[in-house]
């Protein structure tokens, strides 16, 4: 499979009060064309934002982002929103992301205005045909606001939208933590369609491996800004590698109560990307951490074939 | 059967809304014996935390509320207000969903503790100030003593919502009614704060009742679970048993639009389709119906009563119940 996406030793710092915050530290992943890639971690380890870095939302401070062999951290201008076309986001609160005074028909036809496409009659056309793709009837639809519609349906006018362009790669970023389990099970094979029908490429932010592993080829696993784990998806829930996936598999609450909770969980919680620990960043949470762990980081490295960890003491 | 601390008899809350009014809690039965927990899960909107302002007599001013909160022998609907404050702390005491607005964000720690164990259990300030040190060294904050000087957005959204629990325990309550407490946190403190209230619950063997959308919080923490869907409580039953062998399509199709671990990627999602009915339109049959795929012209016709027609200890409201003969459920 070749790379459509490829992050290289991607850094973004923010500055908070005259000190540096870590937000993503040294991260490089490469995306297939027509993969679907996870990328998971608690609140705070920077998926997010390796999110917005890769569409130059937000710069980074090092590294490279390379799209279809152009590399985008050198673009800017006119090239940068040329290329944004092939590339889209859907956000987490699809109410907060439409416009609330606008009709759904003008904000799933926004980006046709925005790119040039001037023919009123092929723009009502492709909204119509975009709309009816995720489900909504069109007739019905075209001329209502936003607040006339549940969390469930406005994440589909936002997925229309971001997918009218005929976008390569779409970045979803939490797409669902913020629907009810009936409505998240819809959208989830809504993308999962999408995907299929537009051959898309897909960055799938989410803090739920269960929700992850349903749409994921291969997950990359983050903690406090660094890569811990990378992996096909299977493989990664079934051998879990790095220590900080296993603790994100064991607090996952099961369906059944014949599986008790696991009991005695890693303590404690992420420390403070202003002051990230030194060497590997989960030592001050892990069981394995020792010595090492606190003098040297951790480089990523071949686990078993295809899935690498960035550890000192790997488990299994 | 021990008697139960806490009787839910026939509750309903309506709220005024330009539409007409909104029937967010429909007819409800629950009861709750000392030291027990009972989980109630649903979705947004479906009337499970108007239900725990009921209990807690903490509605909106203008909600209308019907039906009886019978908790230790006492009619918590019709009690003065002075008579509702003295319970609430040493009886009756709550966590929400959101740490940073329940907290007082000028105050310290401390001082939000403090006031409490003076203000319900009569301690002067240096006991006080001890006993919140103990408390929050119970609940599991490293260095207590700093702590009790720091400001919420001081601590981080576990911290904080340990502080919360702290204060709920302060007074040593009969009940706890968690509403949501982990949602707003990160699976892996999700866990730990789930952890620390069994603990608790069970070490000062108090009743506690968990409101979730998650039924994998419920699973593996309760004695009995009590689903709720447009209001009403549509299957309730003890844990295990409710696992099982669900009765409630709702139910059934609430647990399989969950992404299981053990299913392989890409595996499609059974979803519900559709939504909830409209609170402000209720419908004259079985509130899922629309969304039911058992569903025929009887469950849009009547709304099926919450009974026990197997008499095995799983109440359920639904004409065709799952996992039975059709000669059984008739």
């Amino acid at each position: 499979m070749t790379a459509l996406l490829s992050i290289e030793n991607l850094t973004v710092e923010y500055a908070v009060g005259g000190k540096a915050l870590f937000a993503v530290s040294d991260v490089s992943l490469e995306v297939g064309r027509g993969e679907t890639l996870g990328l998971v971690g608690e609140s705070g380890c920077g998926k997010s934002t390796l999110g917005r870095a890769v569409l130059q939302l937000r710069r980074p401070t090092g590294g490279r982002v390379t799209f279809d062999g152009t590399e985008l951290t050198r673009l800017d201008g006119e090239a940068l929103r040329l290329m944004r076309r092939r590339l889209q986001l859907i956000f987490q609160d699809p109410i907060a992301s439409l416009n609330p005074r606008r009709s759904i028909g003008d904000i799933v036809a926004e980006p046709l205005v925005i790119t040039g496409v001037v023919d009123r009659g092929e723009r009502e056309r492709r909204v119509r045909d975009v709309l009816a793709a995720v489900g909504l009837d069109a007739d019905l639809v075209m001329g209502r606001l936003p607040h006339e519609f549940s969390g469930g349906q406005c994440q589909r006018i936002c997925i229309a939208r971001a997918l009218i362009l005929e976008p390569e790669l779409v970045i979803c970023d939490e797409p669902v933590s913020a629907l009810d389990v009936s409505i998240r099970a819809q959208i989830l094979n809504l993308l999962e369609d999408m995907k299929r029908r537009y051959g898309l490429t897909l960055l799938f932010i989410a803090h739920d491996l269960a929700v992850v592993k349903a749409v994921s080829d291969r997950i990359a696993v983050m903690y406090l800004g660094r890569l811990c784990e990378v992996g096909p998806t299977e493989q990664l829930f079934a051998r879990p590698a790095h220590p900080y996936t296993a603790l994100l598999l064991e607090a996952i609450p099961v369906p059944d109560p014949t599986v008790k909770p696991a009991a005695n969980l890693a303590a404690g919680e992420p420390p403070s990307p202003l002051d990230p620990p030194s060497g590997c960043r989960f030592r001050t949470r892990c069981p394995r951490a020792d010595q090492t762990c606190a003098d040297v980081v951790p480089e990523l490295r071949e686990i078993a074939v295809g899935q690498f960890a960035a550890c000192h003491h790997p488990l299994g | 059967m021990t008697a139960p601390l806490l009787s839910v008899e026939g509750v309903s809350v309506e709220l005024p809304t330009p539409r007409g009014a909104l029937r967010a809690v429909d007819n409800v039965d629950l009861a709750l014996a000392p030291g027990r927990t009972l989980g109630i899960v649903g979705e947004s909107g479906c009337g499970k935390t108007m239900l725990s302002r009921a209990i807690l007599q903490l509605l909106p001013k203008r909600a209308r509320l019907g039906g009886r909160v019978m908790f230790a022998g006492r009619d918590l609907t019709n009690l003065p207000a002075e008579a509702l404050r003295r319970l609430r702390g040493p009886e009756l005491a709550v966590v929400f969903q959101d740490p940073m607005t329940s907290l007082n964000p000028v105050l310290t720690i401390g001082t939000q503790i403090i006031e409490t164990l003076q203000a319900h259990l009569g301690m002067d300030a240096a006991a006080a100030a001890t006993r919140g040190v103990e408390l929050l060294a119970a609940v599991g904050i490293p260095a207590p003593a700093q702590r009790l000087r720091q400001y919420p957005h001081q601590l981080s959204g576990g911290m904080r919502q340990r502080v919360a629990i702290a204060i709920a325990l302060s007074c040593e309550p009969k009940l706890l009614i968690a509403d949501e407490p982990t949602t707003a946190l990160d699976v892996t403190v999700q866990a730990q704060i789930l952890d620390l209230l069994a603990r608790e619950q069970q070490r000062r063997h108090m009743a506690m009742i968990l409101i979730t959308h998650d039924l994998g919080v419920v699973a593996g923490r309760t004695d009995e679970v009590a689903v709720m869907y447009a209001g009403r409580i549509v299957e309730r039953a003890p844990t295990s048993r409710l696992f099982a062998g669900m009765r409630m399509p709702y139910t059934e199709a609430l647990l399989a639009a969950i992404p299981k671990l053990d299913s392989p990627p890409h595996t499609p999602l059974p979803a519900i389709a559709g939504r909830p009915p409209d609170p402000t339109r209720p419908l004259a049959g079985c509130s899922f119906a629309p969304r039911c795929r058992y569903a025929d012209g009887r469950c849009r016709a009547a709304k099926p009563p919450l009974g026990d027609p197997e008499r095995a200890g799983t109440l359920y409201a639904c004409w065709h119940p799952l996992g039975l003969s059709e000669s059984a459920s008739a």
